[in-house]
């Protein structure tokens, strides 16, 4: 369960003075459920993920995640969910099963429960081939295994996923929306950010629109577009976010 | 802080630098290396050349003398001058360095010696030039020689006792131990090797850890773990200490084996000692470790700034200059440990260090300069723990 108030996150630059990159936003995943975060570049949807997956910390506003407060608990936040996105880069230097062993001991797992989960995540995800292979010589489908593997060790009820199909080839995008859903359908609680629509209509339970660090709309898919009078996501989309400019 | 978290970041770490091949080189290879070549090629080359141009006769230019055969005569038979005809640009020839030395014999010399008349003999050389100073030497002695004996046979003359010439006599003798002489020529620049090599050691770790990690996009991974981030810290600071100190001991025991190899090379004949007690150098690089945490902290926090590693090289380059000048003031002579200098970083730990190489222990003052080190370190430990929670430094776009 992730939910969200009123959070806001404001940036202090140093030539364009204060920048307010999320205002306000409020919305709630439930567990079984995929939320998207739907937004054009710069919209606010990385610094949304950062503050849940608590890398950054709000300005306003708080959120809970797994039941955990992401500013008090941050810790807890962290070991209950898996977090995952284009630029979660691996460390060229260790092989898969060092990386996902790893991550395995700062989740605090001992030795034999890290070899067991290791063994499951891996037959599930064909990796006993390139285990012992160093993350720099992985192709990237096979370096995006290793990262799920990696937010898998320690059986996460939550997932972030932030543009995690960015930069990715047809077939490697492919498999990581297969494991999104499979997520949900083990009963966790995903959200995840796309700028992508055809991704979003497919995937999400439900769907957030941000656009300049505003939750514009939200809703189910069938939802947005009888209140927008839109046959397509990209159409509210559109409908949503140009007023504004 | 959770130690345990810290360590399993650490161990991750030096796994990681393990592999890495630009650590083994900056942290293995080249200490282990440079120190036995830099000694070999030095010492050979001093001792070929400084032993060529003291076997070799010098060559030199005679003006005048035609009229003294004698000291002619015996110049020639001098073994290690060799006279050449004189040309009429004899100190030309001397300052472009074809001839060693000038000799210029006045007219009549001999005649007026003989009658008891004083009379100048010039030498012309080139000064710094070692081969025409050994000229010079050589020909000095070689006058000094001539005149001595002159004197005495004119004493015997006389009838009178050669030890007129001589009345009384000059001794010089060394009382300062053999590991205080060697520490005044060597001893300073041992604790100014270490503290450059404790630094660069520190360095490529350092960047590679905070910038590094920023530039592969891994800082994101890390941070969305469990570990906190002071632990994150901890054991990234631990790797670069660690990678600090192999540095410096490494290069520490390579300098030593090499300097013991090529020792009988460098110090043939001389009456110098250059011991230098174990023990003293044990006591430095314990002084030397709190100044490798002060090293490994700073880099952290000041790489950590840098988008990049490349970034974080020109952030770091500047504080070598930084570290090098206390270490360089520290080694000039009359520069010496007190209640002052004991304040300022890194000098005070260059000078302690001079001074217990020499076996010098001021014990209050040691401990005075370890405890400065120390909390100077812990400020700088505490100033990358704080970077490392500023959301602007480790996000900087």
């Amino acid at each position: 369960m992730i939910e969200s108030r009123e959070l806001g996150k404001v940036f202090k630059d140093k030539k364009r003075g204060e920048i307010r990159a999320v205002d306000s936003v409020t919305f709630t995943c439930k567990p079984g459920e995929i939320y998207g975060l739907l937004g054009a570049n710069g919209a606010g949807k990385t610094t949304t993920l950062r503050m849940l997956a608590t890398i950054l910390s709000p300005t306003s506003g708080s959120a809970t995640v797994a039941g955990f407060d992401v500013v008090r608990q941050s810790t807890e936040v962290r070991a209950h969910i898996g977090f995952l996105s284009t630029a979660t880069a691996l460390y060229d230097r260790l092989t898969a099963a060092e990386t996902v062993q790893y991550f395995g001991r700062l989740h605090g797992l001992d030795d034999a429960t890290i070899d067991r989960r290791m063994a499951e995540i891996f037959k599930a995800l064909d990796m006993e081939e390139f285990r012992d292979r160093r993350c720099a010589k992985l192709s990237t489908g096979m370096k995006q295994k290793v990262s799920i593997a990696r937010t898998l060790v320690h059986d996460p009820p939550v997932m972030i996923f932030d543009e995690p199909t960015n930069g990715l080839d047809v077939m490697t995008a492919r498999a990581i929306t297969d494991f999104i859903s499979q997520c949900r359908s083990r009963g966790k609680t995903v959200i995840f950010s796309t700028h992508v629509m055809t991704e979003a209509e497919k995937l999400c339970d439900r769907i957030g629109i941000i656009h300049a660090g505003r939750l514009r709309a939200e809703g189910r898919l069938d939802e947005l577009r009888s209140q927008f009078r839109q046959n397509s996501l990209e159409e509210v989309f559109v409908a949503v976010c140009g007023d504004g400019q | 802080m959770n130690l345990h978290n810290a360590l399993i970041v650490f161990r991750k770490e030096l796994r990681d630098m393990l592999r890495d091949k630009r650590t083994i080189r900056s942290m293995i290879i080249i200490p282990v290396i440079a120190f036995p070549l830099l000694f070999l090629v030095v010492g050979w080359a001093a001792s070929k050349f400084a032993g060529q141009a003291t076997k070799e006769a010098s060559t030199i230019m005679v003006q005048g003398g035609d009229d003294s055969p004698q000291v002619l005569d015996a110049l020639r038979s001098a073994s290690d001058i060799q006279i050449v005809p004189y040309q009429p640009d004899a100190r030309q020839e001397v300052s472009d360095k074809k001839i060693r030395a000038a000799v210029e014999i006045p007219e009549g010399f001999q005649a007026s010696v003989s009658g008891g008349h004083a009379e100048q003999v010039a030498i012309d050389y080139f000064a710094d030039d070692m081969k025409s100073e050994l000229a010079k030497e050589r020909l000095q002695k070689f006058f000094d020689d001539y005149r001595d004996r002159l004197a005495r046979e004119a004493l015997a003359a006389r009838g009178l006792s050669p030890g007129l010439l001589e009345p009384f006599s000059v001794k010089t003798a060394n009382v300062a131990a053999p590991s205080k002489v060697g520490a005044a020529i060597f001893g300073g620049w041992i604790p100014y090797m270490i503290i450059i090599l404790s630094f660069t050691g520190a360095m490529y770790p350092a960047m590679d850890l905070t910038a590094g990690e920023k530039e592969r996009g891994t800082m994101e991974t890390i941070l969305s773990s469990p570990v906190a981030r002071t632990d994150l810290v901890i054991g990234k600071f631990l790797m670069v200490v660690l990678a600090s100190v192999v540095t410096s001991i490494l290069s520490l025991i390579s300098m030593g084996v090499s300097f013991a190899w090529s020792k009988r090379a460098f110090l043939r004949g001389s009456e110098i000692q250059m011991s230098i007690d174990p023990s003293a150098v044990a006591a430095v690089v314990v002084l030397l470790l709190p100044l490798a945490v002060l090293f490994a902290a700073v880099l952290l926090a000041v790489a950590l700034l840098a988008k990049s590693y490349r970034e974080a090289q020109t952030y770091v380059s500047p504080l070598v200059f930084v570290v090098i000048m206390p270490a360089v003031i520290g080694v000039m002579p009359g520069v010496e440990l007190n209640w002052k200098t004991a304040f300022i970083p890194i000098l005070n730990t260059s000078l302690v260090s001079k001074d217990v190489i020499g076996g010098n222990y001021h014990w209050a003052l040691m401990a005075a300069v370890f405890g400065m080190t120390c909390a100077y370190a812990a400020i700088a430990i505490a100033a990358a723990v704080r970077m490392f929670n500023r959301e602007d430094v480790l996000f900087r776009v």
